[in-house]
């Protein structure tokens, strides 16, 4: 069955979904921040790492050492600046702000770098090889270790949000950040650290999805915004494994659609999300009812 | 009488309300005057000049839309261009019909307006974030499906195939007061929205929703409305686009651009004041027109003065003219006379600080 | 610290000072030129009916709201302008009104969170578990899914863990049945004996009474009554909490504030709600100097 094959790799993109989905999903459980320009934040990631590579000529892979606490560092400046005031007036600021903030980071790239499509090569010839499980199932070793990563960082983020100390201060301050303040945190500091985490997951996602496919300044609206948001939604609001079931099922509706019909591949995911929207808008894993 | 009926009767006879100040006679003559000299322009100006206004009335009437949801329904939709695509086809659909372009512009802005309504029982329910997101991807949606279809231009688009045989000079002509005309209308409409009780509901929500609510008032179908009106209007625009371009395609009428530019327009003009969206786009076509030949600069700059703006002064420009002159254009509150204060003050209404059932 | 840990306050200098604090929502003002002292040991009480600004004089001297007008001092030291994390870390820790527990937090770790920038002292967690005896065998357990009554203790455990100095209750009382109260009130002498101060607002006049070592009384923002409990009155506390001029509650020629005629009542008013001295805290306690 050719199926299996797409469910397959339907599945393993769903992690790199998830990973796109985690930061997003953050922002919002923590501070209510709905960030329209998520995505175009993990193209940044990308373009860094081209750059970075291209004047250092590192490894690939090594980039993910530069750019991620480069971006973490820059979530937090962003987060403790423009966003934070944005909070203060509304939520309908933010909304506004980070609309913004996208498009201008968009019409940047395509200003001082091109329209073209930019992709992270990757001549590491193990990565770039397959291996067949009998012979209807191929799986690019690429695809799987990106799979790998995505739960691994997801593991990591849930065992610091429900382990560590700083984890249950940022899981506080997202369920009551004035009771937060009375006992002495400084929920602005602690958003700041969600942001942090937020851009650097998504950087490492979009360097990711470079190695694997490729980008142009305006994918991360075109594509990665609806994705992460989508797998957000269909996942459940508040569950980090929520938000990759959310991305596995996301990317199983695409293979399938990619099955029906070439170009009904993304419309598979975008009508999956419209159902579940409407049917079950706390997603498939709840822990909050937020929509 | 008792005491407090007596107190009330004293202090009624000193306070007057009223719907506008004196001004707004001048205003409306105003209005007028601009109105008739811009549909005479054909007889004075050239094509090139047409062309760039017929494009500022789109984008008026996109942003006079935008503001309607977003200003005063508390709905930020990122997926306006739904109606501006589905306005766009509607057009071309109809003129493969047979039908000429130029009646099939009120037809396809009617038509935007019912299709509205299965999405808004679609996104109705859900809050801020959540219903931007889903407006986005419903424009979307709605783009794929429509490329699924080759016979009215599949992915790559049409040309309306039964043009009028005019000069071009004639059609830009037409062009161009039908775009007037469309513009007027929208304003028009949007002011006497506002003007009436949906307006004063519409107001009441947006300072606090749940004291709306206990008092009666239908938010729900007033939000409904609103998007009906807003997706007739942004479906106008997108005919006007149809017709002054004689082309659609998938992509170009379905573009989020549309979203960026209206949204930009109202911020950066005033979000929640009428005569926002009007400086608004007078700003976003100055910019555009002078940074032309710099591709995404006009964008650029437009992005961060709007987010400067939605951060610093939340009212806009015109909310910034709106402090320290007290004009209001359009008299959609009520001013409150105190005679103390010469009537240099209108009390009513102030919006609050900071709050915004967003 | 080196006084021993009592009930009488004893200290000439007072460890919260509110001077001429006025406090606006918006338009409104809630809070009038309020002025109150409270010296080391003492629980200072606020009476008063709802909306009469109690809870947003608590809230402002926790830094949740900043003053139009006047001063807040603890430890000598002015924190009027000071953000209210950094209030709880010196020690000024308020137990919120309507609990306001981390719902999706379990109990061990809301009082974790209390604990994270805890000052040095007594309380730690396990002497919290010691405190509320049924705390340790529920700690795993979601602080949404607990009673009222449960949850204001593990709210109160949350700020005793940080060991304040000054501990802040806002309407310890709202939505409890009394019986609950009661015991929570009962915890007080335990708490008192680790050398806190406690300054509580309270709409349960006789709870306040009872536990009160002073007295303050407010009405529509304004300060109209403060003295000791043993030296106030039932009626006086009834003027006051309710506005009544002082034509007395049942006697002829009674007014009401705004200079209507009321008619006479038999008995009733607060008279009854006035605990007998044997349960009230600080009865007979007369050794206070509070100061010039």
């Amino acid at each position: 069955m050719v199926w299996v094959n797409d469910i397959i790799q339907g599945i393993l993109i769903g992690g790199l979904y998830a990973l796109f989905a985690c930061g997003l999903s953050l922002m919002f459980g923590v501070m209510k921040v709905i960030n329209l320009a998520h995505g175009d934040l993990a193209i940044i990631g990308g373009y860094i790492a081209v750059g970075v590579i291209a004047v250092t000529h590192i490894p690939v892979l090594w980039s993910f050492v530069i750019v991620v606490p480069l971006m973490a560092v820059l979530g937090y400046v962003l987060q403790r600046t423009v966003i934070q005031a944005a909070l203060d007036r509304s939520i309908l600021t933010t909304l506004l702000v980070t609309f913004g903030l996208s498009v201008v980071i968009e019409n940047a790239l395509l200003e001082f770098v091109n329209a073209n499509s930019h992709s992270l090569g990757v001549n590491d010839a193990i990565i770039t090889s397959s291996f067949s499980i009998g012979s209807q199932i191929t799986i690019a070793y690429l695809l799987l270790l990106i799979f790998v990563v995505a739960v691994v960082v997801l593991t990591g983020l849930q065992y610091f949000l429900s382990r560590s100390s700083y984890g249950r201060m940022i899981r506080a301050v997202a369920d009551d950040r004035e009771a937060a303040q009375l006992s002495g945190i400084d929920y602005r500091h602690v958003f700041g650290i969600a942001a942090a985490i937020a851009f650097a997951t998504v950087a490492l996602a979009g360097i990711a999805y470079g190695m694997y496919s490729q980008f142009s300044p305006t994918t991360g609206t075109d594509t990665i915004l609806l994705f992460a948001f989508a797998a957000v939604v269909i996942g459940g609001l508040g569950s980090l494994w929520g938000t990759l079931l959310g991305g596995v099922v996301l990317g199983v509706a695409q293979a399938i659609g990619a099955q029906i019909s070439g170009s009904d591949e993304f419309l598979a995911g975008y009508i999956v999300f419209l159902a579940v929207l409407v049917l079950r808008p706390q997603g498939l894993i709840a822990r909050r009812a937020q929509a | 009488m008792t005491a407090v009926a007596e107190t009330t009767a004293r202090s009624a006879e000193k306070y007057r309300v009223t719907r506008s100040r004196r001004n707004v006679a001048w205003t409306g003559l105003g209005a007028l005057v601009v109105v008739a000299v811009l549909a005479l322009f054909p007889y004075i100006v050239g094509a090139g000049t047409e062309t760039i206004l017929v494009q500022a009335f789109i984008i008026l009437t996109l942003a006079s839309m935008w503001n309607l949801l977003a200003g005063y329904a508390g709905l930020v939709s990122v997926g306006q261009q739904a109606f501006v695509g589905l306005g766009a086809y509607f057009v071309l659909i109809l003129n493969i019909h047979n039908l000429s372009m130029f009646t099939a512009l009120p037809v396809a802005a009617i038509g935007c307006g019912v299709a509205a309504l299965p999405m808004w029982w679609l996104v109705s329910r859900l809050r801020s974030g959540y219903f931007a997101i889903a407006t986005w991807v419903l424009a979307t949606t709605i783009l794929l499906i429509i490329e699924k279809f080759p016979s009215i231009g599949g992915g790559t688009g049409m040309s309306l195939p039964h043009t009028p045989s005019l000069g071009s000079a004639v059609l830009e002509a037409y062009t161009y007061w039908i775009g007037l005309a469309v513009t007027v209308l929208a304003l028009l409409t949007v002011y006497l929205l506002l003007r009436s009780r949906l307006g004063l509901v519409l107001t009441a929500v947006r300072d606090d929703e749940v004291a709306a609510r206990s008092s009666g008032a239908r938010v729900g179908l007033a939000r409904m409305l609103v998007f009906v009106v807003a997706g007739a209007g942004c479906g106008a625009a997108g005919a006007l686009l149809a017709v002054s371009q004689l082309i659609v395609q998938p992509s170009a009428v379905f573009s989020v651009q549309f979203t960026a530019e209206m949204a930009f327009a109202v911020i950066i003009g005033g979000l929640g004041t009428i005569e926002g969206p009007i400086l608004g786009t007078i700003v976003y076509m100055i910019l555009q027109q002078t940074l032309q030949s710099y591709n995404a600069w006009y964008l650029i700059i437009l992005g961060l003065i709007a987010m400067v703006i939605a951060i610093f002064a939340r009212r806009g420009l015109w909310g910034l003219i709106d402090e320290h002159l007290h004009v209001r254009l359009f008299p959609v509150g009520y001013w409150l006379w105190d005679p103390a204060s010469n009537g240099r003050r209108g009390l009513l209404p102030r919006r609050r600080r900071g709050s915004h059932a967003g | 610290m080196s006084e021993p840990a009592g009930r009488a306050p004893e200290a000439s200098e007072p460890i919260l000072e509110v001077r001429e604090l006025t406090v606006h929502h918006g338009q409104l003002r809630a809070l009038d030129h309020i002025s109150l002292r409270v010296f080391p040991g003492e629980v200072y009480a606020i009476i008063g009916a709802n909306g009469a600004g109690k809870s947003t004089l608590l809230r402002t001297i926790a830094g949740l709201h900043q003053p139009t007008e006047g001063s807040i001092r603890y430890d000598g030291q002015d924190v009027t302008r000071i953000r209210p994390e950094r209030r709880a870390i010196s020690g000024i820790v308020m137990v919120p009104e309507g609990r306001r527990l981390f719902g999706s937090l379990t109990v061990e770790e809301n009082l974790q969170v209390g604990a994270t920038y805890a000052r040095k002292g007594p309380w730690t967690i396990e002497r919290v578990y010691e405190l509320f005896s049924w705390m340790r065998d529920r700690r795993a357990q979601r602080t949404e899914q607990l009673s009222g009554g449960e949850q204001q203790s593990v709210a109160i455990g949350r700020a005793l863990v940080a060991n304040p100095r000054v501990l802040l209750l806002d309407e310890l009382s709202l939505g409890l049945a009394p019986v609950v109260v009661q015991r929570i009130y009962g915890m007080l002498p335990e708490i008192l004996a680790t050398g806190l101060t406690v300054l509580l607002v309270e709409q349960d006049v006789s709870q306040a009474l009872r536990v009160a070592s002073h007295l303050q009384c407010l009405l529509e923002g304004r300060t109209t009554l403060e003295g000791k409990p043993s030296e106030v009155t039932p009626e006086q506390v009834e003027v006051a909490y309710f506005g009544l001029r002082q034509g007395g509650s049942g006697g002829p020629g009674a007014e009401g504030v705004w200079g209507e005629r009321l008619p006479p009542r038999s008995g009733g008013g607060l008279g009854g709600v006035v605990p007998p001295e044997e349960e009230q805290l600080w009865s007979g306690s007369t050794t206070s100097s509070r100061g010039s």
